[in-house]
């Protein structure tokens, strides 16, 4: 129990909004990025290396007042395919999602090919995403194929 | 296919290949009928590299349905060498132009230009990316001499790996059941993503090392060049690069039916006395490229 507590004085809770929990630490700042966080004028919490059983280490992210679409959300998980989105009204979870690989992706990775137009001009890249589970990419452009352990930001 | 670019050869179905074929055919038996079915249109070639066996043959077929060129024949002698986008480029030449035929060494980038062009384009070729009038004239080759494309034994010899025509050649010969032979150099053999895509299919595939094998199956032997900077250790090419040269005697005792076909250029993966023997096709086969790039550039502008 004060364990548990103790958890909970790391962040404040919020009053209403979405909190984003179990983002690998290491994707913690790519998924700010993707989100624009940056952009938002709200209240944001964010926690970085938090200690997680399943993970080891992870973020969270609680941002006050802001419902993320879905749509949207859907993009942090190249980065962060186990993330977990829980929306808050009134101090309590009324609804529990999971991020979902989208069907295509534009921007947010680049195309390992360095032969590709993509790297050449300012071409926004784009990808149908052939495999969810591992997820692969394969560009519109070039056509060539780029795999999870390549993804790099656009 | 009106107004549609021809980008990859994924762009066109099974029904788009079958049209493109009859119609190339109809221009091939009545060369002289449709002398003036381009009459009044402009069709830019924009070689970003040269190449002057693919160029010559857009502008020869663009020529024989008396449509008008204009063009530029290497990046060098264009705007781009003053450091103009690729993007600034197609939507200027759009403007001046019904149809672009496009060659660049950037993949994507034939893609990129569709997008942004006020007229379809037609690939010439991306770097090692596409080449699809290449594969439509390869099948038009492939139906005229065995009649059919249906259950035909293919084999493929030579650069199995970057080889682009033989990777389009696999995929839109998958519609029509074939069995494939590959023969290569083991740094060269077929990479696993079209062997997959043909255990998918249920295409049968067998890889050899050595061509004699498979002569007397084949109803299409497939050459390509293997190209002595593809391999990391320069003995290994010299061990191998004999092991891929097709010569004359190797063709005895095959099938009455069996053609050579090469995308060319030939180095020295063909001998020269091939060249006189009835199964050879390659210089058959560019004369065909004609034929279907008046197809593929007719059907696009709506007027076939």
């Amino acid at each position: 129990m004060e364990t548990k507590d103790m958890k909970e004085l790391k962040v404040s809770a919020i009053k209403q909004g979405t909190v984003i929990d179990h983002i690998p630490a290491q994707s913690l700042f790519k998924v700010i990025s993707i989100l624009e966080l940056q952009k938002m004028d709200t209240q944001i919490t964010i926690g970085y290396n938090f200690e997680s059983k399943s993970m080891g280490q992870k973020g969270i992210i609680k941002l006050a007042d802001k419902f993320p679409s879905q749509k949207d959300l859907n993009k942090i998980a190249l980065f962060a395919p186990e993330a977990k989105i829980n929306i808050i009204r009134n101090y309590k979870v009324v609804e529990k999602d999971l991020v979902q690989v989208p069907d295509t992706i534009e921007g947010i990775v680049k195309c390992m090919n360095p032969k590709c137009i993509t790297n050449h001009e300012c071409v926004k890249t784009k990808f149908t995403v052939i495999e969810k589970k591992k997820v692969t990419l394969k560009c519109k452009y070039c056509e060539k194929i780029t795999d999870q352990e390549h993804f790099e930001m656009k | 296919m009106k107004n549609k670019s021809l980008v990859s050869i994924h762009d066109y179905s099974k029904k788009d290949y079958l049209r493109i074929m009859d119609l190339a055919e109809e221009f091939e038996k009545n060369p002289k009928k449709y002398g003036r079915l381009l009459s009044g249109k402009v069709i830019a070639t924009l070689f970003f590299e040269p190449s002057t066996r693919t160029r010559l043959s857009f502008e020869s077929a663009v020529q024989r349905l008396g449509g008008k060129i204009i063009g530029f024949t290497d990046a060098g002698s264009s705007s781009v060498s003053k450091g103009e986008t690729v993007k600034d480029t197609i939507k200027t030449v759009s403007q001046y132009s019904d149809l672009i035929v496009m060659r660049h060494p950037i993949e994507g980038s034939v893609r990129w230009a569709s997008e942004i062009s006020d007229v379809p384009i037609v690939n010439a070729g991306d770097g090692a990316n596409q080449h699809p009038t290449q594969c439509l004239l390869d099948l038009y080759t492939i139906r005229q001499t065995q009649k059919k494309l249906n259950n035909l034994t293919i084999t493929m010899v030579g650069d199995l790996k970057y080889g682009r025509t033989v990777h389009s050649l696999i995929q839109a010969m998958s519609y029509f059941s074939p069995t494939f032979h590959f023969v290569s150099p083991q740094e060269l053999k077929m990479p696993n993503e079209y062997k997959i895509f043909l255990k998918e299919k249920n295409i049968m595939f067998e890889e050899h090392k050595d061509l004699n094998e498979v002569m007397k199956k084949s109803d299409i032997v497939y050459i390509t060049r293997v190209q002595k900077e593809r391999f990391s250790d320069p003995i290994e090419y010299e061990k191998v690069k004999n092991a891929f040269v097709l010569k004359n005697d190797m063709i005895e005792g095959t099938k009455s039916n069996l053609k050579i076909l090469h995308p060319l250029p030939r180095v020295n993966e063909i001998d020269q006395d091939v060249d006189s023997n009835q199964k050879a096709y390659y210089f058959k086969q560019a004369h065909n490229g004609v034929f279907t790039r008046m197809a593929i550039i007719s059907s696009i502008l709506g007027l076939k």
